[in-house]
């Protein structure tokens, strides 16, 4: 069983809401659940998609075949219909669509005069369709009404009643106008979370001790400063909207400097004007993180859409030389434990740390059986009160074996801290001198990067390492690679190499990924842009050439359709 | 108690009679004066001559780049507003490069004492003008003369509602001395501009021309009166007020977030316990 629903019209007609409220209701009766998001960049109108994988085995990627489609407005019909599978349902409402089309697909709901008559309101019309769809898929309302009276908990009883009202109506003219649907949907057994990439990524911060978040709206970053507005009363976290993105990262590198946990984050247009603030953090090795939601460019792009063009822009950015860590999570599980790693190791070696992803891993929505915390790692790096004031003296720049200075928080001794973008000497002093440039060099970059390097993961090998054909994938192209895998094997020797741990680039001590991928008859590296990034850092860095590409660059994530048609013309 | 000595930093790189050197002597004797030592507060600085500041005196240091000191000193007081955080910059860096942030910084009220050397000219890069250069400056690269208006910090700050506005003159330092201790006493952000004569690249705006033309606010002023405060303001020319122009009691930034009322920030553990809920509303 493996179900897909889309739910499409304009911005503004609660597209969200029905596809929140299902994939909710989905992922707490024990499915699979993947869902994603394809909107325009604006409030209301245009055509917008929320789409709803359900399955009973684990999903991980969106798919095109459309299996029930509500269609909220014309275009939808027109368009979208299209994708709707032979056995598929396409429900909508005559009166509002003005048109009430032929065929055995078809089925006219009345979403509103159903909302009007059974919830007292035009409004409820969202409720109607939610409860049609769980009628055609024959599941259990119950679930859906304990959510709609979470919802509408502070809006008092009469509303819950008028909204189970409006669902359960919907529910009934979805079973008997669909005698002959096939669909079915029985419970399961476990219940399972649902989570959005952005949101893990959230998590992630604020487990990991994150006590300031200072940035500027942008898509698709806003999320995270969202996400952690509402838990800064709970948890202590203070989430500052600063005045552009050059004071969000210097307010950041303030705020770490004082002592505490800092992030950032913003997408690559924002991110441009944090680079200054970026070469900063490296001069004065204070620790941040950094998140870098990839949406398409140049300059503003497609603000809504997805794209995996700022590898570069993360990897070379901000002038001179100096240590960096890059992290590109594929999935929102990684997301979470990615972002814990980075502030551990920002901290650890007091250099900048980036977790980038895009607009299709954020909006993104995975189900797991659960996410350990206990899994993350906590480690307070920082001189504080008592170990400080055992100290006889103290230089915030000190040259050591591993090039990582004690790192101190200022006002907690009398010992002081000092530092400076200019060039300094151990004490944080400016200095000219060569001597002190040479061995500031060293200890900055050239001790701590090989020691970085060690703490960085091998790729993820998915399917077996003989495998002759080998897809290559990095970010959020990790799911749509594996079940394109899934697909192919049986009939091919096919595995996926995913990388997310990127720069420093992985080592081959542990895993030795180059003779996999040499050994192999073909290599395919994957990527959401047109310039092959990763497939340029690979070389870079190993000197190994893939034999093939498939980019896709047009604002539109791969789906396993579209991918498993582009590795056809590779691998027949 | 901390003395000038505890206070000596590296020796300064600044020319010969320039006026940062009483600005940094007056500083140290009124620390000295506050009985703060140097560990109890940061100096976050910016580029430029004035940048240079807080190496010359011994204290925490963050000088970061240029116009984005005010950034930098926010963030270090969210995560620690029980460190008092000073500000030190030229106008080319807050006024220039840093406007933005000055002007948000003064909205925002947190509570840093920004002072600003106003030598009207870019120091460190030689000459050029800058936001409060006069009008009609000829300089290297700009041999027409400055075409646009002097910017006028003090009216600039009435405006936004800023919580202290207040001007000094680096040749007065009994009254620089008195302005850093109310600066320091005051809740909220502080915005003191010093007339500071640059003597390698500005000269007009002189000691001389200055001591001709700077005069103390009257002890009756009222700085609570924001009318007043404007007229105030607006004086620059034959006679140029020095003073507090500017006073009132908003609540600053630190005041108004709930989290840190018992606590600063960096006080607080961090307790992974307390998340174990935390994904249950993924459920
Ligand atoms: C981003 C950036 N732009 C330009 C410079 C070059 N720069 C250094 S100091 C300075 C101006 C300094 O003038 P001001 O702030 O008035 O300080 P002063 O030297 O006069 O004390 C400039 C433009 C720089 N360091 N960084
Ligand atoms: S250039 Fe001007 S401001 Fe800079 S040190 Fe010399 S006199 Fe002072």
């Amino acid at each position: 069983m493996d179900y897909s629903i889309r739910i499409c019209g304009e911005a503004g007609q609660g597209i969200q809401t029905v596809g929140d409220t299902l994939s909710r209701v989905f992922a707490r009766n024990g499915y699979h659940v993947f869902t994603h998001q394809d909107y325009e960049s604006r409030i209301r109108g245009g055509h917008n998609f929320y789409q709803v994988r359900i399955a009973d085995r684990p999903l991980t990627a969106a798919c095109d075949r459309i299996d029930i489609l509500i269609a909220f407005d014309v275009e939808s019909m027109e368009k979208d219909a299209l994708f709707v599978a032979e056995q598929g349902q396409i429900i909508y409402d005559s009166t509002v669509l003005k048109q009430k089309p032929d065929g055995r697909k078809f089925l006219d709901i009345p979403f509103t005069s159903l909302a009007i008559e059974h919830g007292g309101s035009r409004i409820m019309a969202n409720t109607v369709a939610t409860g049609a769809i769980l009628g055609l898929l024959g599941m259990d309302m119950d679930i859906l009404f304990k959510i709609i009276s979470d919802t509408f908990q502070k809006k008092g009883d009469d509303v819950i009643k008028a909204n189970v009202a409006a669902a359960a109506a919907g529910y009934d003219f979805a079973v008997k106008g669909c005698a002959s649907c096939s669909f079915s949907a029985a419970a399961r057994a476990e219940q399972k979370m649902l989570i959005a990439g952005i949101d893990a990524i959230g998590v992630g911060a604020l487990a990991s001790g994150c006590k300031f978040y200072a940035a500027y709206p942008m898509t698709p970053s806003t999320g995270i400063m969202n996400y952690l507005a509402g838990k800064s009363q709970e948890f202590g976290i203070i989430v500052e909207q600063a005045e552009d993105e050059i004071a969000a990262i210097n307010m950041a590198l303030g705020a770490s400097f004082g002592g505490v946990r800092a992030m950032t984050a913003s997408s690559g247009g924002g991110f441009a004007l944090m680079v200054e603030g970026l070469s900063l953090a490296a001069m004065t090795e204070t620790p941040i993180v950094i998140g870098l939601g990839q949406r398409p460019g140049p300059a503003t792009g497609f603000p809504t859409r997805t794209e995996q063009a700022e590898l570069q822009f993360a990897l070379y950015t901000a002038h001179g030389e100096f240590p960096r860590i890059i992290f590109a999570p594929g999935d929102p599980e990684q997301a979470l434990y990615l972002t814990n790693k980075a502030f551990d190791l920002s901290e650890k070696y007091q250099v900048p740390a980036f977790v980038i992803f895009d607009q299709y891993l954020a909006d993104t929505q995975w189900t797991y059986a659960g996410l350990d915390l206990n899994r993350l790692v906590y480690t307070d790096y920082r001189l504080r009160a008592d170990s400080l004031s055992g100290l006889s003296e103290y230089k915030r720049h000190a040259y050591t074996e591993t090039g990582v200075s004690p790192l101190a928080v200022p006002g907690q001794s009398r010992h002081i801290v000092v530092t400076d973008s200019d060039e300094h000497d151990e004490d944080g002093h400016l200095v000219e001198d060569a001597e002190t440039r040479k061995k500031m060099v060293e200890k900055r970059l050239l001790r701590k990067m090989p020691l970085i390097q060690k703490e960085i993961a091998p790729p993820m090998l998915y399917g077996a390492a003989d495998a002759e054909i080998v897809l290559v994938g990095w970010g959020s192209t990790y799911g749509v690679i594996k079940e394109a895998v899934d697909e192919l094997s049986g009939k091919q020797s096919v595995a996926m190499l995913h990388f997310s741990e990127i720069f420093p680039f992985p080592g081959t001590d542990g895993f030795d990924f180059l003779g996999l991928l040499r050994n192999a008859k073909k290599t395919i590296c994957i990527e959401q842009n047109a310039m092959g990034q990763f497939a340029r850092l690979v070389r870079a860095e190993t000197g190994f050439e893939f034999s093939a590409a498939i980019n896709r660059y047009d604002g539109r994530p791969f789906t396993v359709e579209n991918l498993l048609g582009e590795l056809h013309g590779h691998i027949g | 108690m901390a003395t000038l000595d505890d206070y000596k930093g590296q020796t300064p790189a600044w020319c010969p009679g320039c006026g940062n050197f009483s600005i940094l002597r007056t500083f140290k004797e009124a620390l000295v004066e506050l009985g703060l030592e140097p560990h109890q507060f940061t100096i976050v600085s910016g580029i430029g001559q004035a940048a240079k500041f807080p190496h010359y005196l011994k204290c925490n240091t963050f000088n970061g780049l240029h116009g984005r000191s005010l950034p930098v000193a926010t963030g270090l007081r969210l995560a620690n507003h029980e460190m008092l955080v000073f500000a030190v910059a030229g106008d080319g860096d807050c006024y220039g490069e840093g406007g933005n942030h000055l002007m948000h910084a003064m909205r925002k009220n947190v509570n840093v004492k920004l002072f600003v050397h106003d030598n009207q000219v870019y120091g460190l890069t030689k000459g050029q003008a800058s936001p409060t250069t006069h009008e009609g400056t000829v300089t290297k690269n700009m041999p027409f003369g400055v075409f646009s208006e002097q910017l006028n910090p003090m009216a600039l700050a009435v405006a936004l509602d800023c919580s202290f506005v207040a001007r000094s003159f680096s040749g007065d330092p009994e009254h620089l001395r008195s302005i850093v201790r109310e600066a320091v006493a005051h809740k909220g952000f502080c915005l003191v501009d010093i007339l500071q004569p640059c003597v390698s690249f500005n000269k007009l705006n002189t000691h001389e021309w200055y001591r001709q033309r700077v005069y103390h606010i009257e002890p009756e002023y009222d700085p609570a009166d924001r009318v007043k405060a404007f007229e105030r303001s607006l004086e620059w020319g034959d006679r140029i007020p020095i003073g507090v122009i500017y006073r009132n009691s908003r609540l600053s930034l630190e005041e108004r977030i709930p989290m840190i009322h018992e606590r600063p920030l960096v006080k607080q553990s961090h307790d992974i316990a307390k998340l174990c809920d935390i994904l249950k509303e993924f459920y």
